[in-house]
């Protein structure tokens, strides 16, 4: 009875804390997956030489915010421009090229809230004539990012706090149950090791007993979530990113199970401890 | 065997359970301790398995100076004890034979052994056909020869009743009494703490009587002494 609760006490925290990791993980893996295409353009000062051009490239490069750097000539500005905008309308233009000399860099960084540094160094480089940047997209993708660290910390402290007394209440459970067995032991010349063994042994077995339910129960809520999330939200599907279930399963089996054996060890090492000086 | 030299125990609240108490058991004696309730027995018995200490005075118990015995030492000095208790604190989710052998795991004595050990044991208080009996199935008398098994299946050199018989009709109070007469015969030092007058005058056994934490009669072959 004792140890059905315990079991159960523990696989409620993992539980929630499986399904929180889960939101949480894709929740920054979409917001990731945005930031990566967001990019500054730069455009370069009119008759600049290739090799200048080449220089600035490696230069941007070798800054630490920035993660890709992607030349864009002028013909495949155009190409790019006919594609999205014109259509069948570009017929017009054949042989010119309006954007001669928008050659560009499109610079994308790997973390969207240093734009603003990368921008202040474009600036004061020899030969660039103008930087595109997203700052309202930045600055919205840095806000989601602190939104979620900030719900983060406050989500693990209630879980925290929800756990403990769960915790604290099955193991004032379990010392009156094992009251009698463990002072038995004690006056018949048992040794505090010999009492402990198979409470603490039993408590591992909980704990992973406890981990492993709420694992199963998660892996089955989040494949039918992420189904369902894609078939009914198809038009989002550029937006809505979801990690598979592999990867959410690589990081929380063994979180799961560590809180799981952590969690019934020190119960059980609690519980038996207060009565050990018998 | 056990030693007792001026031993008083007053509790935290101040109440004195025992005052100056002088005993010495030898080895192979068989002991009544008797006195009606809140004469400090329960205490005595307590003092004696290390459970309390005294306040003042020395206990030595088969060798061991109780008031100097470190945690780690206790556990070793128990297993010199059996130790028998009014309300045979068995472990209720187990059966009978489970009992008398987690005594012997608690000490670590190998399987092969504790399968040889327990059924003599058994056999021994009449139990062995009822070995895979849970003990909430036995009845008191049964219950308590569980206990008296699980007591003496280490071989401890004493063994300590404390009112075995007080939850037991007079049949098998008779049948522990004869039970415990019988482990004395065969070299081990019993002390019996009860109340049960029938049995300690019939018994013609030494009698230490305890009266308001103070020991007041100690007789070769003594009778219960009445408190008033």
């Amino acid at each position: 009875m004792f140890s059905l609760a315990t079991i159960a006490t523990i696989a409620s925290c993992i539980f929630l804390f499986g399904i929180f990791y889960a939101i949480v993980v894709n929740v920054q893996y979409t917001v990731r997956e945005a930031e990566t295409s967001v990019a500054v353009t730069v455009f370069f000062d009119d008759g600049i030489s290739d090799e200048r051009i080449m220089e600035i490239g490696e230069e941007i490069n070798k800054r630490p915010e920035v993660s890709e750097v992607v030349f864009v000539s002028a013909d495949e500005a155009w190409n790019s421009f006919k594609e999205d905008y014109l259509g069948e309308y570009a017929d017009g233009y054949e042989g010119d090229n309006p954007l001669e000399g928008s050659e560009n860099y499109e610079i994308y960084m790997n973390d969207v809230s240093k734009q603003h540094s990368l921008v202040a160094y474009l600036e004061t480089v020899d030969g660039i004539r103008e930087i595109n940047r997203s700052d309202a997209t930045a600055n919205i993708l840095t806000n989601i990012n602190n939104i979620i660290s900030l719900v983060s910390i406050a989500i693990i402290a209630i879980l925290f706090a929800v756990s403990l007394f769960l915790i604290s209440t099955t193991v004032a459970m379990g010392i009156s149950v094992r009251r009698e067995e463990i002072s038995i032991m004690k006056l018949i010349g048992a040794t505090d090791f010999v009492v402990r063994s198979p409470f603490v042994i039993e408590g591992i077995l909980i704990g992973i007993i406890g981990a492993a339910i709420p694992l199963v129960a998660v892996y089955f809520i989040y494949t039918q979530a992420v189904d369902y999330a894609m078939n009914q939200f198809n038009v989002l599907s550029d937006i809505l990113k979801f990690l598979s279930v592999q990867e959410i399963f690589s990081k929380l089996i063994p979180i799961a199970l560590i809180l799981g054996v952590g969690l019934g060890f020190l119960g059980s090492i609690i519980t038996v401890r207060r009565h050990l000086r018998v | 065997m056990i030693t007792l030299q001026s031993v008083s125990k007053t509790y935290a609240n101040g109440v004195p359970a025992l005052n100056d108490v002088n005993l010495h058991i030898d080895k192979g004696e068989f002991v009544f301790i008797v006195g009606d309730s809140g004469s400090g027995k329960s205490t005595l018995i307590k003092l004696l398995l290390r459970e309390l200490q005294p306040s003042s005075g020395q206990i030595i118990v088969n060798n061991y100076d109780l008031s100097k015995l470190s945690r780690r030492k206790v556990a070793r000095f128990r297993r010199s004890i059996g130790v028998v208790f009014q309300d045979f604190r068995l472990l209720k989710d187990r059966n009978v034979y489970e009992n008398v052998a987690f005594a012997q795991r608690v000490i670590e004595v190998p399987t092969r052994q504790i399968k040889k050990n327990v059924p003599a044991m058994l056999s021994l208080v009449g139990l062995a056909g009822k070995y895979k009996a849970k003990t909430r199935q036995l009845s008191g008398g049964e219950q308590q020869r569980v206990a008296l098994a699980r007591a003496l299946v280490n071989n401890p050199p004493i063994l300590l009743a404390d009112e075995p018989t007080g939850n037991l009709d007079p049949r098998n109070s008779w049948e522990i009494m004869k039970l415990l007469e019988e482990i004395n015969k065969r070299g081990t030092t019993v002390l019996v703490v009860t109340h049960n007058r029938e049995i300690v005058n019939a018994m013609r056994k030494r009698v230490v009587t305890i009266k308001k934490g103070l020991v007041v009669s100690d007789e070769e072959k003594g009778e219960y002494i009445d408190e008033d």
